[in-house]
């Protein structure tokens, strides 16, 4: 169900390694995953408030980072490794401002998928190479039905539309409703706190 | 930014490296050099371009809270109470989207018993109802934009 090639601007590069194909495993739930992983000690917990606010920007950043919490800059980057390695750090690097890069159309589509259909959509949608995060969320009867939200991201509003109108395309009979919600602006933005 | 700017971005939304000096193996993947790399990044950082440099944590899996929530806001009372939810550490994000429920927020929080807390801190203080909407199973996480 992956698509690619769309030539229009505002496509956007996949990733590779993280997306799930059709056919892939199915997505395990969330608790089941932090179950799965150890526990952060006390220097872990340092290095996540060292970096909350980003690496510094210089030659040795990781050394920068192990005298702020007190060891030695080989144990950062072992201890980092370790936690990009067990996903809890998802990965490393600069995260654009989609709106400074030009994409002003950045909408949450909404989808009613029946519970028993959700985990096959979400495997289609979450394919999708122009899908940024797809996940399923609790509804709010009765005036929010949606189940599947999928982010969108596009320069022009014609190619959001075109966008949306492929996951109808994916979903077919399996959605009974959607919404699109565009952001009109930015409140807040700031990284994880601890 | 230039093309070489745009070179930078698309090639390091992940995968930056872990060593000694990073910028320099990073650098020398795109012919670049380490003080130039290094000037880029942090120019593009100061102008928002980038909005953050560094690891990008998963609230979950280091134990902690996170849920996405939805407000709907009287449109005479918006500003006050977006005031009244950035005002919590613990709202990472915020955006003002075109629907009924015309707020949205991200609560990530350290204990995950934290988050009915700060959601009921929010409610007592805007006197409005918060819709908590957690993930309940995540399909994809992490695109990448192109510059």
């Amino acid at each position: 169900m992956t698509e690619r090639g769309g030539a229009e601007r505002g496509r956007i590069e996949r990733p590779g390694a993280q997306r799930r194909s059709q056919g892939a495993e199915r997505p395990r739930p969330a608790s089941e995953g932090q179950s799965r992983n150890p526990a952060l000690d006390a220097l872990d917990r340092a290095i996540v408030l060292a970096t909350q606010d980003g690496l510094p920007i210089t030659e040795r950043p990781y050394h920068a980072v192990a005298e702020t919490v007190g060891t030695s800059a080989e144990d950062v980057m072992a201890r980092m490794t370790r936690l990009l390695n067990a996903g809890v750090i998802r990965r490393i690097g600069l995260v654009p401002n989609h709106y400074a890069l030009g994409y002003r159309f950045n909408g949450m589509t909404v989808w009613d998928v029946a519970d028993e259909h959700v985990a096959e959509a979400g495997r289609r949608v979450g394919g999708l190479d122009f899908v940024s995060h797809c996940y399923q969320r609790p509804r709010h009867l009765p005036d929010w039905p949606y189940s599947l939200f999928a982010m969108i991201h596009a320069r022009e509003r014609a190619v959001a539309d075109q966008l949306v109108e492929r996951i109808a395309e994916c979903l077919g009979p399996l959605s009974r409703g959607h919404l699109v919600l565009f952001s009109s602006r930015i409140l807040k933005k700031t990284g994880l706190r601890l | 930014m230039d093309h070489t700017d745009r070179r930078i971005i698309n090639a390091f939304q992940g995968g930056f490296p872990i060593c000694e000096r990073p910028f320099e193996a990073a650098a020398e993947s795109l012919g670049l050099t380490e003080a130039e790399m290094i000037s880029r990044v942090a120019a593009l950082r100061a102008a928002g371009t980038v909005s953050r440099f560094g690891p990008l944590w998963h609230a979950e899996k280091m134990g902690g809270g996170l849920t996405l929530t939805a407000m709907k806001v009287p449109g005479d009372r918006f500003d006050e109470v977006a005031d009244i939810v950035n005002s919590f550490p613990e709202v990472a994000h915020n955006y003002a989207r075109e629907h009924a429920l015309n707020m949205w927020f991200v609560v990530a929080t350290e204990k995950p018993e934290r988050i009915a807390e700060v959601l009921a801190e929010i409610e007592a203080r805007t006197g409005l109802a918060v819709h908590d909407m957690p993930k309940v199973e995540e399909f994809f996480v992490g695109l990448r934009f192109e510059a």
